[in-house]
């Protein structure tokens, strides 16, 4: 187990293409991070940076204390899952577990006791003998984790092992790797395009895009206290509810003429062009912020909540209610904020307006 | 195509291509550069020496008739092996996919010809043919025909164009076969819906999506015509009677190891091999860009 | 077929039966000629049905050839066909699956060319060079062996296509992990693509075997000594000048002998021949 210190840290392909702009993090020991991020911001990239498959441009990487810039996939004491399990198609599920410590010389005695104990963590018990293709696709994703796990490296990382399963199995396996955390405590980075798997994993989480981070932080400060835009309104099901406005006075005036005023502490660092956000379930029927009058334009009903969707002038605004009570279609609904849920970003640069 | 995993080592890749790249050197570059610079060459009557006459051996063989006759033979030779082959083995392959019963045996019984020899086929159909001895040849004779391949030079083609052609026949059956298999049920069932015939069918949808897989074969058979074909006319005609089945390939070995024309011998290798270069470029270029729809 | 026509089935069936008829006859007319006397196929016609010298005829030639032609055995001759086209065919497997390797796998200076001239050998057959090949190997003193029956015949670069594409079909994953577990890329080699490999190796012997089992041209060339001669030029060289000399019902065993074995292959090992042919002309 070790610390991952990542500084300065660019890629390239080319001169001109540049896909990670300098990324700063340390991850502490027995940390369980995840990398978050839309498809194509580099996430999957910076994991295979660390794993050693793809060159760093610029910057550091340590395992350790150990910088590993030039160091073997082999020699830098990690394992990895791949989201397509990359389980050897010709080798059985022991072989496939133990092929890293055969090459490793280690005694057959040794590598029978870490095989049969990561697959008594797993329940693999049974399934030692068959080869992949006799194995579903939540049992081959465990024999790709205890491969990893039988290595007992310095940290796991993991690329969007569970993008492959489907719905069900997804969710009992994020209980599983969360369960397995507890009880290893290996240093983990995980890879996923999946907010849901990304707060209910992490113990801190590095949200990216386009090859920037945009924000490092508990899930819980994150959902609560984004840094821009674009992690309001990539973090939180259903997302945020975005407002851009003009300022005007003290007020941003919103289009159709309301307006909203901007809390005091945050007059002076807000600029001409400002968006309001808040989410739909800080929008309730009462409550003691603004006013929005919205007319009901559809309705899901997810049993137990509804997600209304209403018009606001030209915009949408979607508010989270008790299933129970669903407005009719086409009315007219006022609803009011919670009291310190509006956020204000600058719409320009897309960052938070904070104290 | 790239791979994005790659690995890192100065050596290994190099010893790992070295022993195909070492017996390309010698067996394949080596011999082809030397072709190339005997066909400049001219030996004396004794073998002791040579001279350099610069395109002399090709503008011999241009005004050479047995050499252009060679060429008008190969061209006939192998339009019919390949038109005939072709022809035979779609009609074979179009029954066979209809079949559903027994298409595996029917598969492996025609099939098996492409395991025997040029050399061997060319025998066996020498000896069916053979003039007093066969038992084809009896047939004919019994039909009125004066049947003697020794002297007649069309009999002669006819008999090596058969032997060629039957050998070819399950190479082109297998590939009409996977090409037939992969055309769409849906299209032909709606053809049907619409009110075609099956030979309707045939001609305006099936032929016309078989037509890449066509002419691949057509230009596979031409290559075979051309070169594989020469164990059938040593075994059967040596290029007898007369020249009458002389192909080109058949003459390079001629002039070259029996008649110990070195320089005339390259030349006309030179020019097949310009021939061979020519019918790939057109087999890359446009079997394999043709797409249809 | 679409619509249900039993006619139109029946139809098939006969063409198919003519067509196998067609193919079969040569080989059905060799068999009986392998087992009836030399007076036998003189008197015209031939008779249609086995005669009784099947273990006469074969045991001949097998051990002293045909008397007027050649008298070598063709039992050695066998043999050296069998050498020469496992030799062909471990050899050409042998070198191309490495360079297939090292080309897919690694990427190192002068790759585009090795590519390239390795890519060259497939656009001109041996017949093309066959004289100045000669050349070459009678400098390396190899006319009258074994290397030289099998070498020149295997610069060739199907079998390398071949492996190169479906080495570009694997997963990318695959070698990453085994990079991770800590695989070299020989080890890689070793323990993961030659075993994902086999059905490829075994589709290319398949055709291998048979194209250097069927060689003529070069053998022809390269051997001059009885005890090398392959069994495909051997039958040749039993048929002297005039038809009526021939002994051919001994010429027609050695014919069946020479092609027993690669039609064996060829029915036995159907599903990879098949396998071999199809992907070996992408």
């Amino acid at each position: 187990m070790a610390e991952i210190r990542i500084s300065g840290v660019t890629k390239s392909y080319t001169q001109k293409l540049q896909v990670i702009h300098g990324i700063d993090v340390t991850i502490a020991d027995g940390e369980f991070i995840v990398i978050v991020g839309p498809s194509g911001c580099g996430k999957s990239t910076l994991l295979r940076m660390i794993a050693g498959l793809e060159t760093i441009t610029g910057g550091e990487i340590a395992i350790g204390g150990r910088v590993v810039n030039q160091v073997e996939p082999k020699d830098r004491n990690i394992a990895m899952v791949f989201q397509n399990y990359a389980l050897y198609p010709h080798m059985t599920v022991y072989e496939n577990m133990s092929y890293g410590l055969r090459i490793r010389r280690l005694a057959p005695a040794q590598i029978q006791e870490r095989v049969e104990r990561a697959a008594k963590i797993l329940e693999l018990g049974p399934f030692l003998q068959r080869k992949p293709r006799e194995l579903s696709g939540g049992q081959r994703q465990r024999v790709a984790m205890g491969r990893a796990i039988v290595r007992e490296p310095a940290a796991f990382l993991f690329d969007e092992p569970l993008s492959n399963l489907d719905a069900k199995l997804r969710v009992q396996m994020r209980l599983e790797i969360q369960k397995l955390h507890r009880s290893l405590k290996t240093t983990s980075i995980f890879v996923t395009h999946d907010q849901v798997e990304a707060m209910t994993l992490a113990d801190r989480m590095i949200v990216m895009n386009a090859g920037r981070v945009e924000q490092i932080g508990r899930p819980i400060d994150v959902y609560a206290d984004p840094a821009s835009l674009f992690v309001a309104g990539f973090i939180g099901s259903p997302a945020m509810n975005f407002l851009p406005g003009k300022r005007s006075g003290d007020d941003v005036e919103l289009p159709g003429g309301m307006r909203v005023a901007i809390p005091a502490e945050l007059r002076a660092k807000a600029g001409g062009e400002v968006t309001v956000g808040v989410r739909p379930e800080h929008l309730a029927a009462e409550g003691a912020g603004p006013e929005f009058r919205i007319t009901v334009d559809t309705i899901e009903a997810l049993g137990a909540d509804s997600l209304v969707h209403g018009a606001f002038g030209d915009a949408t605004l979607v508010v989270r209610m008790d299933g129970g009570r669903a407005p009719a279609m086409g009315s007219a609904l006022p609803v009011r904020a919670q009291a310190g849920k509006l956020f204000f970003f600058d719409t320009a640069s897309g960052k938070r307006i904070a104290a | 195509m790239e791979k994005r995993v790659v690995f890192q080592s100065r050596w290994l890749p190099y010893v790992l291509v070295a022993p195909q790249i070492a017996i390309t050197v010698i067996f394949f570059f080596w011999p082809a550069v030397q072709a190339g610079y005997f066909s400049f060459l001219v030996q004396d009557p004794f073998g002791q020496s040579s001279s350099f006459v610069w395109f002399q051996n090709f503008r011999d063989l241009v005004r050479d008739t047995n050499y252009l006759e060679s060429f008008q033979t190969t061209a006939v030779f192998s339009l019919a092996v390949a038109a005939s082959g072709i022809a035979i083995s779609l009609l074979l392959a179009v029954m066979a996919e209809r079949v559903v019963r027994g298409a595996t045996i029917y598969k492996t019984l025609l099939i098996w010809p492409y395991a025997v020899a040029p050399a061997v086929a060319g025998v066996l159909w020498a000896f069916l043919f053979a003039p007093s001895l066969g038992i084809v040849a009896y047939w004919l004779e019994r039909l009125g025909v004066n049947w003697n391949y020794n002297v007649n030079g069309g009999q002669a083609m006819l008999l090596v164009v058969i032997a060629a052609t039957w050998k070819q026949i399950s190479y082109n059956f297998l590939f009409f076969l996977a090409g037939l298999q992969s055309i769409p049920r849906s299209l032909l069932e709606a053809a049907a819906i619409d009110g075609a015939s099956p030979l309707r069918r045939f001609w305006t949808i099936v032929f016309p999506l078989l037509s890449p897989t066509t002419f691949f074969l057509l230009v596979i058979n031409v290559v075979y015509a051309f070169f594989d074909t020469f164990g059938v006319i040593d075994a059967t005609t040596e290029g007898g009677p007369a020249g009458a089945t002389q192909i080109l390939v058949y003459k390079v070995y001629f002039d070259g190891v029996k008649g110990s024309d070195l320089g005339g011998s390259a030349a006309q290798s030179v020019i097949l091999m310009a021939i061979v270069i020519g019918l790939t470029v057109v087999q890359f270029r446009f079997v394999e860009k043709k797409v249809q729809y | 077929m679409v619509e249900n026509r039993p006619w139109s089935d029946f139809l098939a069936h006969l063409v198919l039966i003519a067509g196998v008829i067609v193919v079969a006859f040569p080989l059905y007319v060799t068999f009986i000629a392998s087992t009836l006397t030399y007076d036998q196929i003189i008197t015209v016609p031939m008779p249609l049905t086995p005669g009784d010298q099947l273990f006469e005829n074969y045991g001949q030639v097998l051990r002293a050839g045909s008397g007027k032609g050649s008298h070598a055995a063709v039992l050695p001759m066998l043999g050296n066909s069998l050498v020469m086209a496992i030799g062909v065919a471990v050899g050409k497997i042998a070198i191309s699956i490495i360079s297939a390797f090292a080309i897919v796998y690694f990427r190192f200076p002068l790759r585009r060319l090795f590519f390239w001239m390795i890519f060259v050998t497939l656009m001109l057959p041996i017949e093309v060079r066959i004289i100045p090949t000669y050349g070459v190997a009678a400098s390396l003193h190899l006319l009258n062996s074994y290397s030289g029956l099998i070498l020149p015949l295997i610069a060739s670069a199907t079998a390398t296509f071949l492996f190169r594409q479906f080495y570009l079909t694997i997963p990318d994953e695959l070698a990453e992990a085994a990079r991770i577990d800590g695989a070299g890329p020989l080890r890689f080699f070793w323990d993961v693509l030659l075993p994902l490999s086999r059905t490829n190796i075994a589709a290319l012997f398949v055709i291998l075997f048979i194209l250097g089992w069927n060689q003529y041209l070069w053998p022809l060339l390269i051997t001059s000594e009885e005890s090398m001669y392959t069994v495909v030029i051997g039958i040749k060289r039993m048929i002297s000048g005039g038809d009526a000399a021939n002994e051919w019902n001994l010429i027609m065993a050695t014919a069946m002998l020479a092609l027993l074995p690669p039609a064996l292959v060829v029915v036995l090992m159907q599903k990879w021949f098949v396998k071999g042919l199809v992907e070996t002309e992408k």
